[in-house]
């Protein structure tokens, strides 16, 4: 169904300071077989509008999936009414100006638009099913596609009008192995990490039946695996790891709503404080990090965030040292604190709040082979299996699908129940080596979980390998 | 939008061929929800939300498709029947599955609790001027939740709740925090300003200055929220059938090597408060009370109708996820009054954080400490400590380890809405742990 923002933007009667309405159409297809049989062929549309009002300082809104004139103009007043009775209770007094007029269009990257039947991808499915299970020892294979196709249009008084278009891939394969009581799972670069703005060109059966084959060996790898040991020890972190890593303990602490206190009850506040901001040394000097909308591919990639801030690449730590917070228009206003365009909403239902998009390390100049080649004793990791953060952002404790010890220079032995634990600046000040653009790779999750109404977000990070000294790992129960 | 939604399953039953079955199932909210910073709004608004769940059924297949529900007859039928058309036309071309659930039952329930909340206008006034003075950090959120399922057997199940919850955080001036949530079906005004005098009074005793406390082992004090964050956990890769079978629980010691938890734990999914629908999105009805740890031992996993296809086993109607929707931690022995005193020496701990499997085959948890959580000596609190991470294992701590269990139980709501608002909560007493590892 095709609504006319500008028509219901012009019939809407209310007195506000400013009005906006964000139209979100997302449709998701899940199809997944496990072990052999299909578990999903399922289809979810959603599709509503928001409406914001500005009244006297004070924003309120209203998400509704109804689009008669009616429903509409109740929406809108009751919008107005929101915002009028907070207005006496207000954190802080906003003008228009935190909504500023933009006009244009943005599509994501893509290289091939033609969709794929569902016969196929089932069948794929089946195929990349029939790889995993490499041997008698997989007890549970599983192979899952999720296609996002979302289309966000934005009108408001003040002139804005633009529209975002996105097709969002996830792919996933995992694969459980057993031998008598040991059990080891496996998957291509842990849950949903394979999450791309892409065509329908990620479908490559070749190329999704060598990575399916490689999750099912490596399970059953783990299983004569010798567990990690306990010990303080370099630590050689693969980029699908890295991602959790910078997403955890330096995105979540980076968000200045939580610098501002708003998520204080729920996700939590943030060890980082407003003068840190040009003085703390985060990180080592080989630590810099960016915000980035504009790399092809990454999941969350755009042209305008939900204020309609027009979005673009922005140091937030160099050479280590923290410049700028990700704050989006009102928590600039609030922090007098430099920003991005990143105040972002999950959906037409949920007002926008400070949120990552894509947050990267940028490539350093090692190869792997001289990152590898310098640990004379250490543990190399991939693939998050295990997240755990406090609700500072200090002390983490994260835990990985596969390691390797690096012996003398050398990958050696596949070990299982990798695990690390650090607390966050001690941590990125040990960072010893980062790797060049050959190791870079990009990843994403769409379950970024965070505000108060709850909202999951997709989010990207592409980082290079990167090694850390000094660091206390240790394996299973 | 009870009968919205019934009207809508009338309809595509009267348009549904021989060969085909559906299940229909339906989620909305019509929810206000007012976010504060530091005992102001820092964001305010309204959601109406309605979701319909259409599960097809032909030929040994299945596809399901989900849509916005606007509670309009002619467009809500209209986009049904282009959903429906569109899944007639793929399910010919999926693999079949052999293990589909098929409507089965037509035995239907009603639960209507109507309740007695502030209305939208009301909330401002009702709570701010009550909560000024302290820093006041969370989320209120109010309003009917509306859960539906049917069947082409001509099965109907509607449930309806109209609730508040306001979920909080006071934060002293040196970063510390008491952790509060007053949530129900009936407002009432004194209760709630009796309720945030004693919270602010809980709030004085954090401004003491907190005590570092060293990696190890503690004899450890676990409060019901703390105790409902762990139990949550069993959700997640435990409780489930599914999970058991595919190697991908924490429990699979217990199945297989027939290990028992400590014969003090007994753990029910218990439907008797009729704070969540009985029936799943299937439409299925579980029995009132569900046995699935007693006195240690294993007795129930949760299992859903189609993992009981699968692996030829007897489904007791969880939901597909077999997640825990109401659980119970049964009280025990312990007076809740003397908790402190068999404590003796320890942590206290009010409430935990960002809890995730460390080591899920071998049951072991991590997580943060948060809110208000004390030493204590000789039975009396004596500092706030900060917050440490632990690192441990359900073997141990529900296992062995647990010396004993309250006997009062408290009821922990659940105040999470990422996908809108959900019904229920924890039913949970707090327990008494030894050599409870703190890591880091």
């Amino acid at each position: 169904m095709k609504i006319n923002l500008n028509k219901i933007l012009n019939e809407i009667n209310i007195k506000a300071d400013w009005i906006g309405i964000r139209e979100v159409r997302e449709i998701t297809t899940y199809r997944s077989v496990r072990d052999g049989n299909p578990k999903a062929n399922d289809r979810h549309l959603t599709h509503g509008i928001l409406i914001e009002v500005l009244y006297n300082g004070q924003f309120g809104y209203y998400g509704t999936n109804k689009f008669d004139s009616k429903s509409i103009q109740n929406a809108a007043s009751s919008a107005l009414e929101q915002a009028k009775l907070a207005s006496k209770w207000s954190l802080c007094s906003f003008d228009k100006d935190v909504r500023p007029k933009s006009v244009g269009k943005f599509s994501s990257y893509r290289e091939n638009n033609k969709e794929v039947s569902s016969e196929i991808l089932n069948d794929i499915l089946m195929k990349t099913n029939e790889s995993i299970k490499v041997s008698d020892k997989i007890v549970s294979a599983s192979s899952f596609f999720k296609i996002v196709e979302t289309d966000i249009n934005f009108v408001s008084s003040s002139g804005s009008e633009f529209s975002q278009d996105f097709l969002l891939m996830s792919i996933d394969f995992s694969a459980t192995a057993q031998d008598g009581n040991i059990i080891q799972s496996r998957s291509a670069n842990g849950r949903l990490a394979q999450s791309y703005q892409a065509g329908y060109e990620v479908f490559d059966e070749h190329a999704l039946l060598n990575k399916a084959q490689i999750v099912g060996e490596q399970a059953v790898e783990l299983l004569s695996a010798e567990e990690c040991p306990t010990k303080k020890t370099n630590l050689v972190l693969a980029p699908d790891q890295m991602m959790l890593q910078i997403h955890e303990s330096i995105g979540h602490p980076l968000e200045m709503d939580r610098i501002l206190g708003d998520e204080r009850n729920y996700a939590g506040w943030s060890f980082v404080r407003l003068e840190d901001f040009g003085n703390l040394k985060y990180g080592s000097d080989l630590l810099n990090v960016t915000f980035d909308p504009s790399l092809e591919g990454e999941f969350a990639s755009y042209k305008f965030d939900d204020s309609g801030d027009v979005a673009k690449k922005e140091y937030l730590i160099k050479d280590g040292i923290l410049l700028r917070g990700l704050g989006g228009v009102e928590s600039q206003r609030r922090s007098k604190i430099e920003g991005v365009a990143n105040f972002r909403s999950s959906s037409w239902n949920r007002s926008p709040i400070d949120r990552m998009a894509n947050l990267n390390i940028e490539p350093g100049d090692s190869t792997f082979d001289e990152i590898i080649a310098s640990v004379e004793n250490g543990v190399y990791m991939e693939s998050n299996r295990s997240w755990s953060i406090d609700d500072y952002r200090n002390k983490f404790q994260f835990g990985c699908e596969y390691g390797k010890l690096i012996e003398n220079g050398k990958l050696t032995k596949t070990i299982r129940n990798p695990n690390y634990r650090a607390i966050s600046t001690p941590f990125w000040n040990s960072l010893k080596m980062v790797g060049n653009k050959d190791t870079f790779e990009y990843f994403g999750t769409p379950h970024c979980g965070k505000g108060e109404p709850n909202q999951a977000i997709r989010v990207g990070h592409a980082s290079p390998v990167c090694f850390f000294e000094n660091i206390d790992v240790f394996g299973g129960a | 939008m009870k009968d919205n939604f019934f009207y809508i399953c009338d309809e595509i039953m009267k348009k549904r061929n021989e060969d085909e079955d559906f299940i229909l199932s339906f989620s909305g909210e019509k929810s206000q929800y007012i976010r504060f910073n530091n005992a102001k709004v820092r964001q305010t608004g309204c959601v109406d939300d309605a979701n319909l769940y259409i599960n097809f059924i032909k030929n040994n297949r299945s596809c399901k498709f989900s849509l916005s529900f606007q509670g309009d007859h002619s467009t809500d039928l209209n986009n049904v029947l282009n959903c429906i058309e569109m899944m007639r036309n793929e399910i010919n071309n999926l693999p079949k599955d052999p293990y589909i659930v098929r409507p089965d039952s037509s035995k239907s329930i009603c639960e209507i609790n109507d309740g007695n909340i502030l209305s939208r206008d009301q909330v401002i006034d009702s709570v701010l001027p009550i909560i000024q003075g302290v820093d006041f950090t969370g989320i209120w959120a109010s309003g009917p939740i509306y859960r539906g399922s049917a069947n082409s057997n001509g099965q109907r199940n509607w449930f309806e709740t109209n609730s508040y919850s306001l979920d909080y955080s006071l934060i002293t001036p040196n970063e510390k925090m008491v952790k509060g949530t007053y949530a129900g079906s009936d407002w009432n005004q004194e209760k709630f300003n009796h309720h945030f005098e004693n919270k602010k009074k809980q709030c004085q005793i954090m401004n003491d200055n907190s005590k570092k406390i060293s990696p190890g082992n503690y004899r450890t004090y676990l409060a019901p929220a703390a105790v409902a964050d762990l139990i949550g956990m069993l959700s997640w890769g435990g409780i489930s059938e599914a999970s058991i079978r595919q190697g991908n629980s924490a429990l699979c010691k217990m199945r297989e090597n027939d290990i028992s938890l400590s014969s003090k734990l007994n753990i029910s999914e218990d439907f008797r408060s009729g704070l969540v629908p009985r029936f799943n999105s299937n439409g299925e009805i579980s029995e009132k009370c569900i046995e699935l740890f007693s006195n240690g031992k294993l007795k129930n996993t949760l299992v859903s109708s189609r993992t009981a296809k699968e692996y030829n086993c007897n489904s007791n109607f969880a939901e597909d996820g077999e997640y825990l929707r109401t659980p119970k931690l049964s009280a025990g022995q312990l007076k809740e009054a003397e908790m402190l005193s068999h404590l003796n020496e320890g942590l206290y701990l009010s409430n935990l954080h960002y809890l995730n499997w460390s080591d899920r085959i071998g049951g072991r948890i991590t997580g943060m400490t948060r809110y208000a959580c004390f030493w204590v000596e000789n039975g009396k609190i004596v500092s706030p400590i900060e917050n440490m991470r632990f690192d441990d294992s359900i073997y141990n701590f529900f296992g062995d380890q647990l010396v004993g269990i309250s006997d009062t139980i408290e009821y922990i709501p659940e105040v999470g809405t990422y996908d809108g608002r959900q019904p229920g909560g924890i039913m949970a007493p707090g327990i008494i742990i030894d050599n409870f590892n703190l890591t880091l």
